[in-house]
């Protein structure tokens, strides 16, 4: 078993998750054998292979041109689109006062 | 009108010669749906007051005798993982089950401004987690070709609809299979363009270098029409390429002799359904009668290919899916008292099995410690995988492979072992991971009458030759149905 228990516990935190008991014992006999299956991984030698984060830098439509060319352009100063309008973009919140989301209590002490 | 046979440039001419009006065949699909859709469960949300909006506006173009846009009057269906202004959209999430969208997704604003009339909504695995549709939050969906089977996933509800007649085509999303083999398990055709091709913008994300959207359809040709509508360069998405767009339906025809196409022996290997590796083997021989020729290539990490996938994919999965957390939309659990609970509580009510599982999975590879172990390391064999496609399409044009190992399995056969579900996507994560375009197509049926799809996947933006080579092969199959 690579992961334990408490990994599981401490991985729930950091997903915002809280996992009921039943969830827990779940989690842990699946993680364990889905990453048993990753670890077939470690059979390759990737000392010297290059990280690929994305596709877009393996075709880049303009030879020679800088890494993530594709994604940038000029600033824009006029004609930009404009944003939703305020109570729009509040209409989908579960709590909303009409100009805020509104959240419980931030500070818990 | 035979609507489970109808086709895109079928539809449209039937309304611009006006046999019929783009309002009497919206109705028409509607009471399809009516009558059938209890039994398969592939709509989430119908949109008839939008539909028949757009249909009005054809007829009206019709009437005056005025030349329709490509997709005049043609009923379709969105996989409910795209965002459509104004119409529930859920992505087969509970924490979704109340959100209407403010604006329209790319794709879907694309095919509407090219007179498609859009029928509803699609079922789909959670946030397009999962292989089989059981993964919705809201109803399974049932096989058309047999009920007590799986339509596949996680575009199951666009496949299922597809199939049963009850759109003319569909909408769907792939981040590791997602329209290939559903399209395979319900005798459709189904297309993964190129990473770029399609705007993401309004895909609600799963992972996002890994998730396109795409089509489902009938034939290669209605297809081809659906990607030359929604192709091309959006502002909206900085991912999206600035390609020129061919002309795909006008390629179709071209001649395929001559054209190389590469097996690989790593995707005939040992789980390979023998039923399947028949079918997909008779195929091939069809290509070389064609004029083809057959060339052997090797692809030597697939095996890697679904630990990879796993990785990445759920890597950014965490990241993506943490959004929702009952602020700016969505569900939020009742009786918190602080923000920490809040978030934890709506997550846990809020989210399904499968895709707490992969936020796990991601965040535990992403954790401090394991990093270079899990999510570098993939990302290094991410680019082994990438290679292995580009010295094989340095000797071969395309590469036809089985899209799935198996033909449609049971519901509830998988259910309880996420592993086993996993490797159903055997030969479809590749693809994703390298961002290459792929077709699935059927290629024939199993002695339960169970269709069997083959994928033929190609280089970066050349979707133009893995259509052309699919309509050849589809017509040469039509003329020996008709034949024999």
């Amino acid at each position: 078993m690579k992961v334990t228990e408490k990994d599981v516990a401490y991985v729930a935190d950091l997903a915002n998750l809280e996992l009921s008991d039943q969830e827990r014992a779940r989690m842990l006999r699946d993680l364990n054998s889905i990453l048993g299956h990753i670890d077939t991984l470690n059979e390759l030698d990737t000392t010297n292979v290059q990280p690929m984060a994305q596709v877009s830098d393996r075709y880049d439509s303009k030879p020679g041109s800088d890494r993530f060319a594709y994604a940038s352009r000029e600033d824009v100063h006029e004609g930009l689109r404009k944003s939703l309008p305020h109570d729009i973009a509040v209409a989908n919140a579960p709590d909303s006062n009409g100009t805020f989301f509104q959240v419980p209590k931030v500070i818990e002490r | 009108m035979n609507l489970s046979s109808l086709t895109i440039p079928g539809a449209r001419a039937a309304v611009q010669e006006r046999k019929t009006t783009a309002t009497a065949l919206a109705e028409s699909f509607y009471r399809k749906i009516g009558k059938d859709d209890p039994q398969i469960g592939a709509y989430l949300a119908l949109c008839r007051e939008r539909a028949i909006s757009k249909a009005t506006e054809m007829d009206a173009l019709a009437a005056k005798g005025e030349n329709l846009p490509p997709l005049g009057g043609v009923p379709i269906a969105i996989k409910d993982v795209l965002v459509t202004k104004g119409i529930r959209t859920t992505a087969g999430s509970k924490i979704l089950g109340n959100f209407i969208p403010p604006y329209d997704c790319t794709a879907v604003a694309r095919l509407e401004a090219a007179g498609a009339v859009m029928l509803g909504k699609l079922n789909c695995d959670e946030f397009a987690m999962g292989s089989s549709n059981e993964n919705s939050a809201w109803k399974p969906v049932h096989n058309p070709h047999d009920l007590s089977r799986v339509p596949g996933g996680s575009s199951g509800g666009s496949a299922a609809a597809t199939a049963a007649g009850m759109a003319v085509a569909a909408l769907g999303s792939d981040t590791g299979g997602s329209i290939r083999q559903p399209a395979s398990f319900c005798g459709v055709v189904g297309l993964k363009p190129t990473y770029g091709r399609v705007s993401r913008y309004g895909l609600i994300a799963f992972a996002s270098s890994l998730d396109h959207v795409g089509p489902l359809a009938k034939t290669v040709k209605d297809a081809a029409i659906l990607l030359r509508t929604i192709a091309g360069r959006d502002p909206m998405d900085s991912t999206s390429a600035e390609l020129p767009v061919p002309n795909y339906v006008a390629e179709l025809d071209k001649p395929v002799r001559g054209l190389k196409i590469g097996v690989a022996k790593e995707y005939f290997g040992q789980g390979l359904d023998n039923e399947v590796r028949n079918t997909v083997e008779a195929a091939i021989q069809k290509f070389a009668a064609l004029g083809c020729e057959i060339v052997e290539v090797s692809l030597p990490h697939t095996r890697y290919a679904i630990p990879t996938y796993y990785i990445v994919a759920t890597a950014e999965a965490s990241s993506n899916l943490a959004r929702f957390d009952g602020v700016r939309y969505g569900y939020r659990a009742a009786g918190v008292r602080t923000l920490s609970e809040m978030y934890r509580r709506t997550r846990d009510q809020g989210l399904g099995a499968e895709v707490k599982r992969r936020i796990m999975l991601g965040s535990y590879a992403l954790s401090a410690g394991y990093y270079d172990a899990y999510y570098l390391k993939a990302q290094k064999v991410r680019t082994l995988l990438t290679r292995d496609f580009e010295d094989a399409f340095t000797k071969v044009d395309v590469i036809v492979a089985p899209t799935s190992p198996t033909a449609a399995f049971k519901l509830g056969e998988k259910v309880d072992d996420p592993l086993a579900m996993y490797l159903a996507d055997i030969y479809t994560v590749t693809a994703n991971l390298a961002g290459i375009p792929g077709i699935s197509i059927p290629c024939g049926e199993t002695t339960e009458k169970l269709p069997i799809g083959m994928q033929i996947l190609g280089k970066h933006f050349d979707e133009a030759t893995i259509l052309r080579i699919a309509h050849a092969y589809e017509s040469s199959r039509q003329s020996s149905v008709l034949s024999s």
